[in-house]
C-alpha cells in the first residue's frame, strides 16, 4: 500500500492511496484536476505530466529512455519532471508528493 | 445555464466513448449539478478503444479491456449509466430521445457522440465469409483474439493498410498467424502520410514476416470447407481461416440527420461545440468542427479530438465558455515501433524526412506547405513530436536547411 499526495495547479493537496497500477490511474480513479491520461498510459501523450517534490526523487527514480524524450523538450519540464503513467504504485513510493504539471 | 442553477436539469449523452465519458466527468467538474445519463448501444462497460488493435492482443485474459473511468467513479459522480441501450430518435422540439424499447427520455441538454461504425465494403460473399470481422468494439477485438488463440489454423488477410491494418497485422503476427495485409491503393498508409513513412512501414512489416501487398482491390470472398479464398481483380488469390475488414468507418449521423441537424461529412458543430440547434451539442468522431489552427473545418478520427471536444461542450454547457483550440495528436504502435503524429499534413507541398545520426530507428517527416510547418510524423522519435507540436503551436518558421541537415540535433533552438 502506497500513499500518494498530489498538489494540483490550484494548490489542492490530495492525498490517496493504492497498491496497484500505475500513478496516472491512480489519479484519474481519484479525479485529480490536470491528470487526463488520454493516451491510456502508453507514454505517448505525456496528459500525466508531474513535477516530483525534489525529496522525493530518489524514491520515484528518473525517467527511461523514452519518457525522457517525452519530457525534455515540454513547456513545462522541470528537473523532477515524469509521466505518471510511467510510474508503478509499489510500497517503495509511499509517501511521495507530486505537484501536477501544467 | 450556470453550473448552480442545473440541479433540476438533465443532460443527456448519447454514446459511452470517449467523447461520451470524458465529457461526463468534465461536466460534473465544471459545476453541473442536475442528472446526467448516458446511453450506448455497446453493453460492454466503457473502454480504451487504442489498445484493441494493440496491447489487447498480448493480454493473458481475453475479456480484459482497459476500462475508461473506474466503476466507482461514475457512482460517486452521479453519472448513470444505461449501457447496450440503443437510442432511435431525437425530437428536438420536444426535447425527448426515444430508446429502441419504446421509452422516451427528457433533456434539457443533449450532447450526441455517437462516433463512427466500421465501413464493410461491398464485396462479392463478403456476408457469407467465415470468421469476418471489422474492429472497432470489444466484442470485435475479443472474437479476433480468441479465434487466433484456439485455431489450429491461422492463415489472416486484412483488408486495408490503414493504420487500424497495420497495428492488427503486427498484432496478429506477434500470436503466430500467418497475415497478409491487402492494400488497394498503391502504399499502404496512403490516406494518411507521405511515401516517405508509406515505405518505411512496408519495409518494417516485411521484416516481421508480415506479407504486405499494395493494388490488391479485393472484388470478391469464397468461403469453402477449409476457411475462405479471398479473390483480388488482378487474378490472385488468398486463403484465410480469418479476415480483418479495415478500410475506414462511417459517421453515425443518423439520429443527427433525422433531427434535421446541420451535417456536412459529419455532424456540423461550432468552435465550443454547439450544433446548429442551441440545446444540442455533438463531440469526437462524429463531429464536423472548426480547427482554429488550420483555420477549416475538419472531422478527425481521434482520441485527442474526442477528449478535447468534451472539454470545451462541457465549459459551454455550465456557462463557462472556452473555444476549441487544438493541433491534432495521434499516436500508433506496431512491434516495437511507436509513431506519433502531430498537426494535420492535408495540402503539405513539401516534406522533409530526417533519420537521426545516432539511431537510424528513430526518424520523422516534417510536412510544409510553402514556409507552414503542418504537421510531424514521428518515429521512435518523441523529441521531433514535442518539438513538431511546439513550432507548430507557435507558428514558427523553420530553417529547411537546417532541419535537412543531420549533422543538426533536433534542439528548440536547432532549426530558427
Ligand atoms: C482499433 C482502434 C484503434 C485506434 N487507435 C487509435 C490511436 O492509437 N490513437 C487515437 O487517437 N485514436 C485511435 N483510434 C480512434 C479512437 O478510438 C476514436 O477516435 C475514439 O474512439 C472516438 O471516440 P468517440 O466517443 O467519438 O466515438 P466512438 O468510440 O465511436 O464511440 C461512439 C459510441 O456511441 C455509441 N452509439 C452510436 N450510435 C448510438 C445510438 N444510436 N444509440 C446508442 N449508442 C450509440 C456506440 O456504440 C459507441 O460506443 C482507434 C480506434 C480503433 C477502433
Ligand atoms: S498517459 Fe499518455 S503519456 Fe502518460
Amino acid at each position: 500500500m502506497a500513499k500518494i499526495t498530489f498538489i494540483t495547479s490550484d494548490e489542492q493537496s490530495i492525498t490517496v492511496e493504492g497498491n496497484s497500477g500505475n500513478v496516472m490511474e491512480l489519479a484519474v480513479k481519484n479525479k485529480i484536476k490536470g491528470i487526463d491520461g488520454n493516451c491510456g498510459g502508453v507514454c505517448s501523450c505525456a496528459t500525466c505530466h508531474v513535477h516530483v517534490l525534489p525529496e522525493y526523487w530518489d524514491k520515484i527514480g528518473a525517467p527511461s529512455e523514452l519518457e525522457n524524450d517525452m519530457l525534455e523538450f515540454d513547456e513545462n519540464i522541470s528537473d523532477h519532471s515524469r509521466l505518471s503513467c510511467q510510474i508503478q504504485v509499489t510500497d517503495a513510493i509511499d509517501g511521495v508528493v507530486l505537484k501536477v504539471a501544467k | 445555464m450556470s453550473g448552480n442553477n442545473t440541479v433540476d436539469k438533465t443532460c443527456l449523452i448519447i454514446g459511452a466513448s470517449h467523447a461520451g465519458t470524458n465529457f461526463a466527468f468534465a461536466l460534473r467538474r465544471e459545476g453541473w449539478q442536475g442528472t446526467i445519463k448516458i446511453f450506448d448501444a455497446d453493453s460492454v462497460f466503457p473502454y480504451h478503444k487504442p489498445p484493441l488493435s494493440k496491447a489487447y492482443f498480448s493480454n493473458e485474459d481475453s475479456s480484459q479491456v482497459d476500462l475508461l473511468f473506474p466503476k466507482e467513479n461514475y457512482i460517486t459522480d452521479h453519472i448513470q449509466l444505461h449501457l447496450g441501450k440503443a437510442v432511435t430518435l431525437i425530437d428536438k422540439e420536444k426535447k425527448t430521445i426515444a430508446l429502441e424499447d419504446g421509452s422516451i427520455e427528457e433533456y434539457d441538454k443533449l450532447v450526441i457522440a455517437t462516433g463512427a461504425r466500421p465501413f464493410i465494403p461491398k464485396i462479392k460473399g463478403i456476408n457469407k465469409a467465415q470468421n469476418l470481422y471489422p474492429l472497432r468494439t470489444a466484442s470485435h477485438a475479443i472474437q479476433i483474439g480468441e479465434f487466433i488463440k484456439t485455431s489450429k489454423n491461422k492463415r489472416v488477410v486484412i483488408i486495408g493498410g490503414g493504420y487500424i491494418g497495420l497495428e492488427t497485422a503486427a498484432s496478429l503476427k506477434k500470436l503466430g498467424a500467418k497475415v497478409v495485409v491487402l492494400e488497394r491503393e498503391n502504399r499502404v498508409l496512403a490516406r494518411v502520410t507521405a511515401p516517405e513513412m508509406s515505405n518505411y512501414f512496408h519495409t518494417l512489416h516485411h521484416q516481421n514476416g508480415v506479407e504486405l501487398l499494395t493494388n490488391k482491390n479485393v472484388v470478391s470472398i469464397e468461403n469453402n470447407d477449409n476457411g475462405n479464398t479471398v479473390f483480388c481483380d488482378d487474378y490472385t488469390n488468398y486463403r484465410a481461416d480469418l479476415i480483418v475488414v479495415g478500410v475506414g468507418i462511417k459517421v453515425n449521423t443518423e439520429l443527427a440527420e433525422k433531427a434535421g441537424l446541420a451535417i456536412e461529412n459529419g455532424i456540423k458543430v461550432d468552435a465550443t461545440a454547439k450544433t446548429n440547434n442551441d440545446h444540442i451539442y455533438a463531440i469526437g468522431d462524429c463531429t464536423f468542427h472548426y480547427n482554429k489552427h488550420y483555420n477549416r473545418f475538419v472531422r478527425l478520427e481521434s482520441v485527442q479530438n474526442a477528449v478535447d471536444q468534451a472539454k470545451v461542450a462541457a465549459a459551454a454547457i455550465c456557462g463557462n465558455r472556452i473555444e476549441y483550440d487544438s493541433i491534432p495528436w495521434f499516436w500508433s504502435d506496431q512491434y516495437d515501433v511507436k509513431l506519433q503524429m502531430v498537426g494535420l499534413s492535408t495540402g503539405y507541398k513539401e516534406v522533409i524526412e530526417r533519420v537521426e545520426l545516432d539511431n537510424d530507428k528513430s526518424r520523422s517527416v516534417w510536412y510544409f506547405k510553402n514556409d507552414e510547418l503542418l504537421a510531424v510524423d514521428a518515429v521512435n522519435n518523441p523529441k521531433a513530436y514535442v518539438l513538431g507540436r511546439r513550432f507548430i503551436k507557435s507558428r514558427q518558421k523553420i530553417n529547411k536547411t537546417k532541419l535537412k541537415d543531420t549533422a543538426i540535433p533536433i534542439k528548440p533552438n536547432s532549426f530558427l
